[in-house]
């Protein structure tokens, strides 16, 4: 896992992706579950006559 | 407008999942012929009782169709005609829906078996019988007080 | 310039408005929440209801008050509040209209509501013809619209009266927003109007006998989507403006939240068939279409979510969080303002999930008309929308009756809040577990015959009485809250927080105001995806079908 410690240098820069790292993964999160709910659904539907 | 390069990312990856999504239910839908059940034939619903398909609700052997067996079920207030029937192990069956009255909608239990049911309208599904078991059909559409008394049985035998 | 119409105050002839909104929003919450209580209960098959009063008539209580009154109630007020206070306070005449607006959809309520109460409109909330309500019934119903246009035309002409007075300005994010919502409503009520006008009204006064069922639910459907949106956009608002304020972080991005509204525009509305995706009459060719642009309507959504996180970690990042989610830390979870909406936002995650679920086609087929979809609902209008306009309650009613949140009070919402959770975790879950199994929605307590499946059900029916009691219980504070704040909280200053954008000098793009061209695409959509299937409900119409009263 990325640390902050690299921070400071960067920081000038309004674009400082390190500073977006926990949305990423956050939005990321919610895409894995989207995902996963509407295979699971899929194979439900594939399964049943 | 300045979008986050982290933002980019993010909507690439949603839109190619809603892509993949959209992909595979076309190819089952159109390729493989998964519609929703949407059949396009109309009924008088004071004359349902004289239509050729519904005057003799049931389990019926065809010849010559893609399928091997017709199903016709005819809906109303508060009730399913049949009220019980039963399908060999396998069977492809078209089954086949009306209403006499109000809107009902026909759902058996456990499959993929669901279609709204509506005054005029004849609604159909094929589907292959592939599991033996007894299978609940019931009205999941508000049809009224006794909504939730209407029911029926489909039983899959070998 | 841009900041001479923000009022540090909602006016307080303003206020007045917009507190008569809000007492029958809570009264139909008080109305609505029994209602629910009721119901589950009976679903548990543990209760029956006293003799004489129906399950599907509390049913049409429930659907009614809540999905109808207390959301288009409470959104008129929010949104009447956030123009005054960001575009400055209403002419007398722009408020008169209001105030027309107001009595008209209270009357269609009472209406309405009287001719439930007699049992005469065991209907439902969709009123799917050929169940035939009172014409009454309809008349009411179409007060309450003919209402929200008159209140509509109020933040309509407040809006165009800013732009002339501020020319190349673009308009105030909120009100911008609360535009696009009445714009929306406007475009989608038309066809549950034309329904109930045009066909319900003359056949339940006999002046017709039958009535076009495909036509009929295509109108309402075309109606029926934009109205769920018509409830989620004024939570963003929320989301968007108040929630960064409230946190004391900045809006992530002024453009990027106008270009999420202008979507939600284009996108809700040519999106009805996928609640008729089982049903006979429609091309399936068409079905698919309009899944296809259902899809779209995902992506403002998914902008959305980003967005907020980004204002969360932006936030929590400036107060010296570090590591991957040391942000979430330094958010103020002891502040119902927040969390109460914060809550909401969570339980968006698994209602758009499922929403995708629901509108993907044949997939429906698992699902539809099972009580998985109650379970849906429940997350995204009786979850996210609702704790998001209880969270603005909190601050918004102390704000108009010039009183203040006290700490107390902030304990009691947190609880409020809290218990929605727990509550709403049983029920939803439940209901969408039974669902999956086949268990079917708008349904009272059966054994169906004392088959094997339906029996199954019945543990997840009582998961769904607790979760359901539970959440009376946090109806029940939050009615003790609001009453308190619009009554008896102690004389004060509360804050009405409207966010700034973290880059204050990129102006967000004109183009997002120009209607000529937003509402164009709009009506190129719908006519795109409605002309033909319309069309063939029209000339391969069977024939049609007569009333019934079968309750």
């Amino acid at each position: 896992m990325a640390k902050a410690e690299l921070k400071s240098d960067t920081k000038t820069e309004i674009e400082d992706s390190s500073s977006l790292k926990g949305t990423l993964v956050s939005v990321f999160f919610v895409g894995f579950f989207i995902v996963v709910l509407w295979v699971g659904v899929y194979f439900l539907y594939l399964d049943r006559f | 407008m300045h979008m986050h390069k982290f933002e980019k990312i993010w909507l690439i990856f949603g839109v190619t999942a809603l892509l993949v999504f959209l992909s595979v239910l076309g190819v089952s839908a159109f390729y493989l012929g998964n519609q929703p059940p949407s059949c396009l034939a109309v009924v008088d619903p004071t004359k349902v009782d004289e239509h050729e398909t519904f005057k003799e609700p049931g389990l019926k052997k065809v010849e010559g169709k893609d399928w091997d067996y017709e199903l016709v079920f005819v809906a109303q207030a508060f009730a399913y005609t049949p009220g019980t029937v039963e399908v060999p192990l396998g069977a492809k069956v078209k089954v086949i829906a009306t209403s006499k009255d109000v809107i009902h909608g026909f759902g058996v239990a456990g499959t993929n078996i669901n279609m709204m049911v509506e005054p005029g309208y004849i609604s159909e599904i094929v589907t292959t019988f592939d599991k033996a078991g007894e299978y609940l059909v019931l009205c999941n559409e508000y049809c009224g007080s006794g909504h939730h008394l209407m029911t029926s049985m489909i039983k899959v035998v070998e | 310039m841009l900041k001479s119409s923000l009022n540090i105050k909602v006016d307080r002839r303003d206020a007045k408005l917009v507190m008569a909104h809000f007492y029958v929003a809570f009264i139909a919450l008080l109305v609505g929440g029994l209602a629910g209580l009721l119901q589950v209960l009976v679903r548990s098959g543990k209760f029956e209801l006293p003799a004489g009063i129906g399950y599907y008539q509390i049913l049409t209580v429930h659907g009614v008050v809540l999905g109808l009154v207390l959301t288009t109630f409470f959104i008129m007020g929010f949104q009447l509040a956030a123009v005054s206070k960001t575009a400055g306070t209403f002419t007398n005449k722009q408020r008169t209209i209001g105030w027309i607006g107001f009595w008209i959809m209270t009357i269609g309520t009472v209406a309405a509501a009287v001719m439930i109460l007699l049992n005469e409109a065991s209907v439902l909330y969709t009123f799917y013809a050929p169940l035939q309500a009172h014409f009454v019934f309809y008349l009411g119903l179409t007060l309450v619209v003919v209402g929200s246009w008159a209140v509509g035309t109020t933040i309509i002409l407040k809006y165009a009266e800013w732009r002339r007075a501020n020319p190349g300005q673009p308009s105030p994010l909120l009100t911008f927003m609360a535009l696009v919502n009445t714009m929306m409503w406007t475009v989608a009520t038309i066809g549950v109007a034309a329904t109930v006008l045009i066909q319900l009204l003359p056949w339940s006064l006999g002046l017709v006998e039958t009535v076009n069922v495909g036509v009929s639910r295509t109108l309402f459907w075309y109606f029926g989507h934009p109205l769920v949106y018509f409830w989620l956009l004024p939570a963003y608002m929320a989301w968007y403006v108040m929630i960064p304020k409230i946190i004391g972080g900045k809006i992530f991005s002024d453009s990027l939240a106008r270009m999420s509204f202008i979507l939600f525009l284009l996108f809700s509305i040519p999106v009805g068939f996928h609640h008729q995706l089982l049903e006979p009459g429609i091309d399936p060719a068409w079905k698919f279409l309009q899944v296809v642009l259902t899809f779209l309507v995902v992506i403002p959504s998914l902008m959305t979510a980003f967005s907020l996180f980004a204002t969360f970690e932006s936030y929590g990042r400036s107060q010296g969080a570090t590591g991957l989610f040391g942000w979430l830390k330094k958010l103020p979870w002891k502040d119902a303002r927040f969390t109460v909406p914060f809550i909401g936002m969570l339980a968006f995650i698994p209602a758009g999930a499922g929403g995708i679920v629901n509108a993907s086609h044949q997939m429906n087929q698992v699902v539809h008309n099972t009580v998985w979809v109650t379970g849906h609902f429940h997350l995204t209008v009786a979850t996210a929308v609702v704790l998001t306009f209880f969270g603005v309650s909190f601050w918004l009613v102390p704000h108009l009756t010039g009183r203040k949140l006290t700490k107390k009070m902030n304990k009691l919402a947190l609880i409020q809040g809290y218990l929605w959770a727990i509550g709403m975790t049983f029920m939803s879950g439940a209901m969408h577990a039974a669902g999956l199994l086949g268990a079917p929605r708008r349904s009272s307590f059966s054994e169906y015959g004392g088959a094997a499946q339906a029996a199954e059900w019945i543990p997840y029916q009582i998961a769904q009485a607790v979760g359901g009691s539970i959440l009376f219980i946090a109806i029940i504070l939050m009615l003790y809250i609001f009453v308190n704040l619009a009554f008896f909280a102690p004389k004060g200053e509360e804050e009405f927080p409207v966010g700034e954008a973290a880059n204050q000098t990129e102006k967000a793009p004109m183009v997002f105001e120009n209607w000529k061209l937003w509402l164009g695409i709009t009506v190129l959509l719908i006519l795109f995806a409605y002309t033909i299937p319309f069309i063939d409900l029209i000339k391969n119409a069977p024939p049609g079908a007569q009333g019934y009263k079968l309750w």
